[in-house]
């Protein structure tokens, strides 16, 4: 090979290593510190000293274990496990500006919610929260089904229309909520909150926590998916098999997060598109960092609901749509300045 | 060897490949040319089991594509299409890496690993293994998808237009390489070739279809006659002999 072959305009390949290591430092020590920090604030004083010196029975002790140490540990769960659901779903629809609250997959989640109070007040949390996960893979196949008419490399359209099929059942949604008198429950759900996140009321978590280890035993499957349809049947994947567990994977932890916290916008999109550009789309070596920094994202964002007008709390999804908005701008403006 | 026995296919009622009997994989390097519309692309769709087809048969290695299941036949055969449009953000190392996994199903042992050593290795990319492909000109990329189809380690290769968007030193380069593997690595290679003349130069054997049909199949100098061209592509086409070597002009 001759030194013409070099393009000029690149990089050397030596700094990524290097810069990669930092970013994953950096993102470690930022979950330890904010996820100590999500244990100690609060309106009610909770310290490391006030635990300690107040000994098991203290109300410190009682809070920190029934109200603190659940939220922080849903916090984790839902950040980590809404960008897994955003990874999932970009690879398998290949586009980077997918995620389950750009496709109708949450309005058809929420509507599942719908009918299981109009239809099935009584039912048990787990039972909504099957029923909101079975409307959540209608709402991925449909999407699916209705992607296949748009090309693919119509990178912005594939969003646009996920975005008018979760505007249409959002409307229905809301339509039946109205005549029924059930807005004000509907939006205990179209907004995510951590605020009521207490024991006994946030481990169907565990779940979407349980389905984030099953992308990541499949992940190479995830990859290849991602390689488009003739690329995995060429090395021999079954391409439909893999989809189905997939959009499995992604409504289950859309329901999960739903019915314990509530709809947070953008997460799935900006956390992978942010990792994408730091070590790329090899599904096994993006889960941690995509979980890592969801988790972060989403402890940072709750800190700032929490803070900003104490003794109040803001709804989470609003500093998170805030924040994600902005992010999602600067990706969106970045990607065009990219060659493709 | 690829056998395909009485295939045909349809889209929509139109018939794109017409009970076509090949056979295919011999030593060495086949092109398969044909104007557009000939039903090239959609034969190798056929082989590389991506379309069903309509009616007939086809084997590769003596294996029934239709029953034999997809991972093993991922051994044997690998298609590398035209439109080779990645969204996905992935080093050569990691596209290399997926070639392996018919074999490794994602866990790696030192063979793979040997293997996508000598892929590499091969294709000449080490400097750029840890490049994006997307950060890769269009020679470079070209060849990252070759090693990963060599890696995939299988005696049969389909190449679809590996020359699309190439410029002329890079074409070179890849017939070059193609023709090595069939020498050096004892690949059978099948690509469709859009310009006569590469074909002529780097393959043993010419297969040329129209509207679905073979229409011809031969050794390279028994093609490359303006009578034969003419049958196939429908143009007056020129052949001159060039240090002794058939040259097809057709440009106007």
């Amino acid at each position: 090979m001759t030194a013409l072959d070099r393009p000029l305009t690149s990089t050397p390949s030596l700094a990524r290593p290097s810069r990669r290591t930092w970013v994953g430092v950096l993102v470690g020590v930022l979950l330890a510190v904010l996820g100590l920090t999500s244990l100690f604030v609060g309106v009610s004083d909770v310290s490391p000293v006030s635990v300690l010196t107040g000994g098991a029975d203290s109300d410190a002790a009682f809070l920190l274990v029934t109200s603190r140490i659940p939220r922080t540990v849903a916090i984790v769960l839902v950040g980590a496990s809404l960008g897994i659901a955003g990874l999932i779903m970009q690879m398998l629809v290949r586009n980077k500006f997918v995620e389950p609250g750009t496709t109708g997959v949450s309005e058809f989640a929420t509507l599942g919610m719908l009918v299981t109070m109009v239809f099935l007040p009584g039912l048990a949390v787990v039972g909504k929260m099957g029923v909101a996960a079975a409307f959540g893979l209608f709402g991925t196949w449909v999407f699916l089904r209705v992607v296949r008419v748009v090309p693919v490399r119509q990178l912005v359209l594939v969003p646009l229309v996920g975005i008018m099929l979760g505007g249409v059942v959002g409307a229905v949604t809301t339509f039946f909520a109205y005549r029924l008198d059930l807005l004000q429950s509907l939006g205990q759900w179209s907004q995510g909150s951590f605020a009521t996140i207490m024991a006994g009321r946030y481990e169907f978590l565990w779940i979407a926590g349980l389905m984030v280890v099953v992308a990541w035993i499949a992940a190479d499957r995830f990859s290849v998916i991602g390689l488009g349809e003739e690329f995995a049947t060429n090395l021999g994947l079954n391409y439909q098999r893999v989809v189905a567990v997939g959009m499995v994977i992604i409504a289950v932890i859309t329901a999960a997060v739903l019915v314990t916290a509530g709809m947070i916008p953008f997460l799935g999109l900006v956390v992978p598109n942010v990792v994408s550009l730091i070590i790329g789309d090899n599904v096994r070596r993006a889960i941690p960092w995509v979980a890592g920094i969801g988790a972060v994202f989403v402890l940072a964002c709750d800190l700032l609901a929490r803070t900003v007008r104490m003794p109040y709390e803001i709804p989470l999804s609003v500093i998170v749509g805030v924040v994600g908005a902005a992010l999602f701008l600067w990706l969106l403006l970045r990607g065009r300045s990219r060659a493709h | 060897m690829i056998a395909l026995e009485n295939v045909t296919k349809r889209y929509d009622g139109v018939t794109v490949v017409d009970n076509v009997s090949l056979t295919l994989g011999g030593e060495g390097v086949t092109a398969l040319i044909g104007p557009n519309g000939a039903g090239k692309s959609t034969l190798f769709g056929l082989v590389g089991r991506l379309l069903k087809p309509d009616a007939g048969r086809v084997t590769v290695g003596g294996l029934d594509i239709s029953t034999t299941p997809s991972a093993d036949l991922a051994k044997t055969l690998a298609v590398l299409r035209q439109d080779n449009h990645l969204t996905a953000r992935l080093t050569v190392h990691d596209l290399v890496e997926f070639g392996r996994f018919p074999h490794s199903r994602g866990r790696l042992t030192m063979e793979d690993r040997e293997h996508i050593e000598r892929a590499i290795d091969y294709l000449e990319l080490d400097a750029y293994r840890n490049r994006f492909l997307d950060e890769l000109s269009g020679g470079q990329r070209q060849r990252a998808f070759i090693a990963m189809v060599l890696a995939q380690d299988t005696k049969y290769v389909l190449l679809d237009e590996p020359l699309n968007n190439l410029d002329l030193r890079h074409m070179t380069e890849i017939m070059r390489l193609v023709r090595r593997m069939a020498d050096e690595l004892g690949k059978r290679v099948v690509t469709v070739l859009h310009d006569i003349n590469f074909a002529a130069t780097w393959s043993d054997r010419i297969v040329a279809m129209r509207d679905g049909a073979v229409v011809a199949d031969a050794s390279s100098r028994e093609i490359m006659r303006p009578e034969v061209l003419k049958a196939v592509y429908d143009t007056t086409v020129d052949v001159r002999e060039i240090d002794g070597k058939p040259i097809a002009l057709y440009y106007g």
